[in-house]
């Protein structure tokens, strides 16, 4: 019994601490996946580096993971006018998950506040790979669009789908012809790499820097709009020559009609963060490179993606107009 | 490698780091107890306190914590039904049957010996074989994943028991139906959702185990009126923790071909700790002999020690891939994945030369990590065991709160907990009907795996089906698998030309 009452109040205090912080909490970040994943290190990672600077005084977080992202935001609306105090991360999912319909919501439901992180898409392949170039894989897939299969962590008309169409697309190759072979989850499409069941891998920047990094593959292409300082020697879409980029932003969101002054004093708050040598740590350890966009710019950035995407899907047919 | 092991065990048996071996266990196994609970929110949540120490300070802490919740885990399987995490769900099987025979002490005590025995010959096998088995586990395409998953499913028979064939096969479909709910993993359309978001990420596995185990065995006890009366006159015995010679034989050999099955299996990226101890259960139930096949799902002491060892070597195994290649198989070594990169240490290849004390000191501790967990656990035994003292009635309430709260812990979303009840009823009925549970989750846990990896071998051999014999590896499992298939039939056959010519 004794055992029994120990475990029953070890688990109410992990209860209470789960919850109660955040009652207390001046600023609150809802993050609409779980424990580990991308959304909830950039929101651990800016509560770390607010409250190191002593620019908030505290920060918590809330794992709210479900409906692809769309019960987050679904609780953003419900509960965010009632409380000033929270921010919700995200990324470029919201967009593609609004515009397939998988979710009933998009970021007009939401409050923009400011843009953090960009990360790019990049193509890698095996280290032993004869292809040793992007033009490369052009030429062949312009000569055989079905001779090279490109990996992607997640399912079809995904980022890593539509990012790997849109670039042969830039190509003249329709993004019809784009053999795209779905794995359930990152690590395991850059096995399928690595094992060879595939010839390339359509990811983000900062994973294949990892896998090219551990010498067992290389970086063929990325899609930043420039050449990022960081790493030079990556040729982008653009320098090659094909019209085409795209940018994996991470930002914030406020609840939907958020006073503008409130968003002006998160939009303070963030920015002196950026400055700070705190968040510098923070970014040089997990690889970002930081693009910050204010409200307006990062609204406008949002619609353009938004309207890009959408003719990406409409030419694969994921949607139709 | 010997300079590595001295390496690791210089890092390793510095006194700050052999706390946090002893911490992240400590820690590893109360979560693990915890119904639903798994080690995957302790480490996401560890991870900026790892950061303010040594790179090879925290991986041993976090490995800690992960292997200790899979020790801790069949605890609560064993004990109450419900399981700790799902690597431990198959612990269940048998280990509840004994515990409620009155030998919970003696499952308990099983379960730990086997862990131990697993996690260190795990670590043996990463110790001495990590580079050539990375080399192994990228030999895996999906058509090989297919044809494990085959050889898996083929342990349908090693869940059911005379004259219940039939319903395993049903129960079987009837996981496989529920893993096809949410996006489906290829096409990215939704299945069986009812435009209801909730159900866009699928139904947990874990869910699913605690509705169909823990709930509705506690419903089944409130239903039986005759057990509570037994119960009262006399007590719950907990039995001796100690195992007997003969015990200990019929064990071993069991517990030593798990470790290296489950450690297989968890070096293959695309598997992990729960499948490596349901294809444990299976395999030493199809070779065990006639008579003792009977036990299982009785209280066999084998169908205990099987998945119990082959979890922990599983999870060991799964630092394969990790260390050597940068390949998280799991949620749970994806975190650890960023830890390391964030530590500005490149997981792969190069890591043995670039960082060898990151990876002997991991590998060191985790020799360390299990004895600790040992020392951790059996003396608890007796204690935790009181559990089943305590009077039906308020036992029963206990399994209830703690399964639901573990599952809601873990998604925060109150739709699951009408969900686990839902399933609860459902499998009551079931169960009152005769329907064994387990087949349910050994289709579910397959269905998802099996079906995206078949599409995927299909898209990659532009339909053709000749890739699931062309590779002699393919081929190898598929035959392997049409064997264990056929087994009992050409035994049956044997029997019944036997009883004609009589």
């Amino acid at each position: 019994m004794k055992m029994i009452s120990l475990l029953k109040k070890s688990v109410l205090a992990a209860v209470l601490a789960g919850f109660c912080h955040s009652a207390l909490a001046e600023l609150h970040i809802i993050i609409p996946g779980g424990p580990g994943g991308g959304w909830d290190t950039t929101a651990r990672s800016v509560g770390e580096a607010l409250m190191k600077s002593g620019l908030e005084s505290r920060t918590s977080f809330q794992n709210m993971s479900g409906g692809g992202g769309g019960r987050a935001i679904a609780y953003m609306i419900e509960i965010g006018n009632k409380k000033n105090d929270i921010l919700m991360v995200n990324s470029t999912p919201i967009v593609i998950r609004a515009l397939s319909g998988a979710i009933p919501f998009s970021h007009r439901d939401l409050t923009p506040v400011a843009n953090l992180i960009a990360d790019y898409g990049a193509f890698v392949v095996r280290n032993d790979s004869p292809l040793t170039s992007w033009q490369q894989v052009i030429e062949q897939l312009k000569v055989n669009p079905s001779s090279l299969k490109f990996a992607g962590g997640s399912a079809r008309g995904s980022m890593d789908h539509l990012v790997a169409a849109q670039a042969i697309a830039a190509a003249g190759i329709p993004g019809r012809n784009l053999r795209y072979i779905p794995y359930d989850a990152g690590g395991q499409a850059k096995a399928g790499l690595l094992s060879g069941e595939v010839e390339l891998l359509s990811t983000g920047l900062s994973e294949a820097l990892e896998l090219a990094n551990g010498g067992q593959a290389r970086i063929l292409a990325m899609t930043a709009e420039q050449p990022v300082a960081d790493y030079p020697e990556i040729p982008t879409l653009q320098s090659l020559g094909y019209d085409m980029s795209f940018t994996n932003w991470r930002g914030f969101f406020a609840a939907p009609g958020t006073a503008p002054e409130q968003i002006a004093a998160y939009n303070d708050t963030l920015q002196k963060m950026l400055q700070t040598p705190e968040w510098e740590t923070v970014r040089a350890r997990n690889g970002w490179l930081n693009l910050y966009q204010g409200p307006e710019e990062f609204a406008a950035a949002l619609a353009e993606q938004e309207q890009e995407l959408k003719q990406v899907m409409l030419d694969l047919g994921f949607i139709r107009n | 490698m010997l300079d590595g092991i001295l390496l690791g065990l210089s890092t390793a048996l510095q006194w700050q780091n052999l706390l946090y071996v002893i911490a992240g266990c400590f820690v590893g196994t109360f979560i693990g107890m915890l119904p639903g609970l798994g080690p995957i929110t302790a480490i996401a949540l560890m991870i900026p306190i790892t950061y303010s120490i040594d790179p090879s300070s925290g991986m041993i802490l976090m490995a800690g914590v992960y292997y200790g919740a899979i020790f801790g885990g069949s605890t609560s399987s064993i004990l109450i039904n419900a399981p700790g995490v799902a690597g431990t769900v198959a612990s269940s099987f048998d280990g509840y049957p004994l515990a409620k025979q009155g030998m919970a002490g003696k499952a308990l005590a099983i379960a730990a010996w086997a862990s131990f025995t697993g996690g260190t010959i795990g670590a043996l096998l990463l110790m001495l074989a990590a580079p050539t088995l990375a080399k192994v586990s990228l030999s895996f395409q999906s058509a090989d994943y297919v044809a494990l998953m085959c050889l898996g499913l083929t342990a349908i028979a090693a869940f059911s028991n005379k004259g219940t064939f039939l319903k395993a096969m049903m129960m079987t479909v009837f996981g496989l139906t529920l893993s096809t709910v949410g996006i489906d993993p290829s096409s990215g359309t939704e299945r069986f959702t009812f435009g209801n978001t909730d159900l866009l990420d699928g139904i947990s596995f874990l869910l699913i185990a605690m509705s169909t185990f823990a709930l509705a065995e506690a419903l089944s006890n409130v239903l039986k009126p005759e057990v509570k009366q037994a119960n009262s006159e006399q007590p719950m015995q907990i039995g001796s923790i100690r195992l007997s010679k003969a015990e200990v034989k019929e064990i071993s050999p069991a517990v030593g071909r798990s470790s290296i099955l489950g450690f297989i299996i968890g070096v293959l990226p695309g598997a992990g700790a729960t499948i490596a101890s349901f294809m444990a259960y299976a395999a030493e139930r199809n070779l065990a002999p006639k008579a003792l096949q009977e036990k299982f799902g009785k209280g066999a002491l084998r169908g205990l020690a099987a998945p119990e060892s082959a979890n922990n070597a599983a999870c060991t195994g799964s630092f394969v891939p990790l260390l050597t290649l940068g390949i998280p198989g799991s949620g749970t070594t994806a975190i650890m994945l960023g830890a390391l990169i964030a530590y500005g240490i490149q997981p792969g290849p190069m890591l043995m030369q670039d960082n060898p004390d990151v990876f002997w000191a991991v590998i060191i501790s985790m020799y360390l990590g299990n004895i600790v967990l040992l020392i951790l656990n059996l003396p608890l035994i007796p204690y935790l065991a009181r559990v089943l003292i305590m009077p039906k009635a308020i036992l029963t309430m206990m399994i209830l709160f703690f399964s639901l709260i573990g599952v809601y812990l873990v998604s925060f979303n109150t739709f699951d907990l009408f969900m686990m009840i839902g399933f609860a009823l459902v499998a009551l009925v079931l169960r009152l009907l005769a329907f064994p549970m387990a087949p349910l989750l050994l289709g579910f846990i397959l269905g998802d795996m099996i079906e995206s990896n078949f599409r995927r071998a299909m898209m990659t051999s532009d339909g053709s089906l000749s890739i699931f014999w062309d590779k002699p590896l393919t081929l190898g499992i598929m035959l392997l698998a049409i064997v264990v298939l056929a087994m009992p039939l050409l035994s049956f056959l044997r029997l019944r030309k036997a009883a004609l010519k009589q």
